[in-house]
């Protein structure tokens, strides 16, 4: 019991603290101006209060002996223990100007941590929040699992519209049928109250029943005939792709670019899990593939270089330059293993960026001026000139590379990969050759991030050394990590995640790296297998087309009866 | 029959200043079943990796099936015909039992990149072929079943299977069995006696045995080799074995025999 309570306090401390310290870097009052439902309650708020939720949510599920109503008193206490962390941060905050230490300590942040209330009653209404969210956090945890499913689920939802509503409320315009629907939904400046109800409840009722009739789905989808299945999915393809195609359309230029930079990394992000993902072969210099495509179709192109190859003949160019470097990098390290390999590869990326900065090479690369005047892709009088017309191209860039690294990975080659992922040694002695096997992951990795690089070149039309550097290897692993090692659709979901979302939250720019941090923290203590974690095929079922061997020897035998 | 199919002269084996096999002469007939007994730190699974490439000795010759694979790295030696088995359970842990097995047929499958990429008609033979291929074996060593699952989730009896069928999958003329009874109980070590005797009378593979356990080594073996301190001591049929006193004293200390212990009581006791 007394330890039961010591965890919880102790937990409530750390909760506090993690609030104190989001509201101290100023991200709480950053992300206020953002209404998640118009006039009740913004973004910067939703996250404090979504902390605390969460936070007492965890702390419950580890007072594992406790009753129920214990349960919800250890959340409350959870939740009241943190918001006294913050009420004694805003009693200090009255006697001493902590502003000079702590810029953003504003009179703002004050404000919104007492609910606008003065003193004595904003304390109030602080503790008070803070205790009900930890009740219920404690509630949320005590739930039927399919209820409790439903419950965050549809929170995640409404905080979701909420976050994206410039990019939501622009697609219901521009399809003039549902175009009502934002007056339904959406006021000034978020979601209407009434909207959110709807959308909570909608998303809490389709989420509930879909679970509950899951199962019985499943099944009665499987009982088809293995003909109409194949229906089934190809239709299912098909209108995923017509939703591709049509995405950009609806959603204009802005939305375009950002899809157009989430296709770069998804680009690249199938590559480097070639490497990472399939063979185990931890890359930080990935970069540098990338970077090779880009300047190998700079050169050629761009009128400045004396370039006079177009874009099409430049490309394939760069990647087989690319797989070269693959090669070149491949060798030296192929004996190298682990974090030997990770610094290794690591100075591999920041040499090809340092060689394009050099002055050595600054009549071919262009030193830290780059290479302006790349021309744009072009097919024909069709000039792949706005992001729009850009989201085609890598559009196709991705589903073609997606084809090859599916295929790839239930190969020959890719199970030599994984077999290299699981246990060196043993992959050898079962007769893999370790050489040709790694050098190809480094090399089909390299080709990937060429495509990407030549893309982004044209994209851009002018390039530089510091376009290149360290970060881009990081993010693109940070992905891989986030969607799921060695799990290609976890490829695109981490991208989009990664990627699209910090583009669509302009606010987000300065803390985008710290959320990244804790993301990556979050991800590896709660699901470190990654949102859509790599998937093993089943392929026993189909053993029942096959003759039973054993059957039919037992029967050709004489029969003996035994005792 | 009387041709050696493995023959290992004068082998030795350092690491700084232990010598972990000396000079160890070996001599195993195809189609024999030839184990390898020892204390714990004799030498025995040292002078199993030098003959599967995973050590290079400093002397010696080892020749199989009459050409020496010195300086081999393990993936040749594989394609020559020596597969193995671990003494703690090496499986690609993470990939589904039929995975397992399909790597192990890596050596006897040709598709390249082209041919997975656009599955050419000859790639798409090949992998079913060597599906099926892994089915039966899974059958054949008793993971009916089991394909789907991780390698990983199994039980520990059947990751040993598991691993016998991997090296099966790679059709091997001998393989190397490092203690495959380890950690099995009664029924199961007797199971697997009669399995690796199946083994040499189905397939007609020659088999290279590690073990401890006294009554699958006396019981299935044709010819026992005995390492101590990475020395030869004694080799012959388990009826020499059994009583040679140097064995004994290996075994059990150089008193052993005042103890009036008879050889088959002191070679039977647990190590």
């Amino acid at each position: 019991m007394r330890s039961h309570l010591n965890e919880v306090i102790r937990f409530g401390l750390i909760l506090g603290i993690i609030a104190l310290f989001i509201s101290l870097i100023g991200m709480v009052e950053a992300f206020s101006k953002r209404d998640i439902i118009s006039g009740v309650i913004s973004l910067g708020l939703t996250i404090l209060l979504l902390t605390f939720l969460f936070g007492a949510y965890l702390a419950v599920r580890r007072a594992r002996s406790a009753q129920p109503l214990m349960r919800v008193a250890f959340g409350a206490i959870t939740g009241l223990t943190a918001s006294i962390v913050l009420a004694v941060f805003v009693l200090f905050a009255q006697v001493v100007d902590l502003r000079q230490i702590f810029v953003n300590v504003t009179p703002t942040l004050i404000a919104l941590l007492t609910f606008g209330q003065s003193l004595p009653g904003g304390l109030f209404y602080l503790l008070a929040a803070g205790a009900v969210l930890g009740a219920l956090g404690a509630i949320v945890y005590l739930l039927p699992k399919r209820v409790q499913h439903a419950f965050v689920i549809a929170l995640l939802w409404v905080t979701m519209l909420g976050v994206l509503q410039d990019l939501i409320r622009v697609t219901f315009q521009s399809i003039g049928a549902i175009s009502d629907l934002n007056k339904v939904l959406y006021e000034q400046n978020g979601l209407s109250v009434v909207g959110a109800l709807i959308v909570f409840a909608l998303v809490a009722i389709v989420d509930y029943v879909w679970n509950a009739q899951r199962a019985k789905l499943q099944a009665r989808f499987n009982a088809l005939p293995a003909g109409s299945q194949r229906i089934a999915r190809t239709i299912g393809i098909i209108i995923a792709f017509a939703l591709l195609l049509l995405l950009p359309q609806v959603l204009g230029i802005y939305i375009g670019e950002v899809l157009d930079q989430v296709g770069l990394f998804v680009l690249m992000g199938l590559g480097l899990n070639i490497v990472v993902g399939f063979a185990g072969l931890l890359d930080l210099g990935y970069v540098a593939f990338f970077a090779i495509g880009a300047y190998t179709v700079g050169v050629l192109t761009s009128p400045q270089q004396g370039g006079v190859l177009s874009f099409w003949e430049a490309l394939p160019i760069g990647v087989v330059i690319a797989i070269l470097f693959g090669f070149i990098l491949g060798i030296p390290v192929l004996k190298i293993r682990g974090d030997y390999l990770a610094i290794i590869t690591l100075g591999f990326g920041e040499i090809i960026r340092l060689l394009a900065l050099s002055d050595f090479l600054k009549p071919f690369l262009g030193g830290s001026q780059g290479i302006p005047s790349i021309p744009k892709a072009q097919i024909g009088g069709f000039a792949f000139d706005d992001p729009v017309k850009l989201y085609y191209l890598l559009l196709v860039g991705c589903v073609l590379v997606a084809f090859v690294a599916l295929r790839l990975k239930d190969s020959r080659l890719g199970r030599a990969w994984m077999a290299i992922r699981e246990d060196e040694d043993v992959a050898q002695a079962m007769g893999i050759d370790m050489v040709w096997t790694k050098l190809m992951a480094f090399a089909i990795g390299a080709a990937f991030a060429g495509i990407s690089g030549a893309i982004f070149a044209s994209k851009l039309s002018a390039i530089y050394p510091h376009s290149f550097k360290l970060d881009i290897s990081i993010n693109v692993l940070a992905l891989l990590i986030i969607g799921g090692m060695g799990s290609i659709p976890g490829v695109i979901v981490g991208a989009l995640a990664l990627v699209g979302l910090p583009e669509l939250l302009r606010e987000f720019e300065d803390y985008r790296l710290l959320i990244y941090g804790a993301t990556l923290v979050l991800m590896m203590q709660l699901r470190p297998e990654g949102l859509l974690p790599e998937e093993s095929r089943r392929r026993e079922l189909h053993e029942q087309d096959e003759p039973p061997v054993a059957v039919r020897e037992q029967t050709a035998a004489p029969v003996v009866t035994t005792n | 029959m009387t041709q050696p199919i493995l023959s290992a002269r004068k082998v030795i084996k350092r690491f700084g200043g232990l010598t972990a096999v000396n000079a160890v002469d070996l001599e195993i007939k195809e189609h024999s079943i030839h184990s390898v007994i020892g204390p714990n730190g004799a030498g025995k699974t040292t002078f199993f990796n030098c003959l599967t490439g995973f050590y290079r000795p400093e002397q010696g010759d080892i020749a199989f099936d009459g050409t020496s694979i010195i300086g081999l790295t393990p993936d040749r030696i594989i394609r020559l015909g020596i597969a193995r088995t671990y003494q703690n359970i090496r499986l690609f842990s993470n990939l589904t039992t039929l995975d397992n097995v399909l790597i192990g047929e890596h050596i006897h499958l040709h598709s390249g990149i082209l041919g997975s990429v656009l599955r050419l008609p000859r790639t798409v033979k090949e992998e079913s072929d060597a599906l099926h291929e892994s089915r039966r074996l899974l059958r054949y060593v008793g993971l009916r079943g089991k394909g789907d699952v991780i390698a990983k989730n199994l039980s520990y009896g059947d990751q040993r299977r598991l691993e016998i069928a991997r090296a099966l999958a790679s059709k091997p003329k001998m393989l190397l069995l490092d203690e495959p009874t380890a950690g099995m109980n009664p029924r199961e070590t007797e199971e697997a006696r009669l399995f690796i005797r199946n083994l040499r009378d189905e397939l007609g593979i020659t088999i290279l045995l590690i073990e401890h356990d006294m009554r699958v080594v006396m019981g299935i073996s044709e010819a026992i080799t005995v390492l101590d301190y990475g020395q030869k001591i004694a080799e012959g049929t388990p009826r020499d074995i059994q009583n040679n006193t140097r064995v004994i004293e290996a075994y059990l200390g150089k008193d052993a025999y005042k103890e009036d212990l008879t050889p088959e009581q002191a070679l039977a006791r647990p190590q």
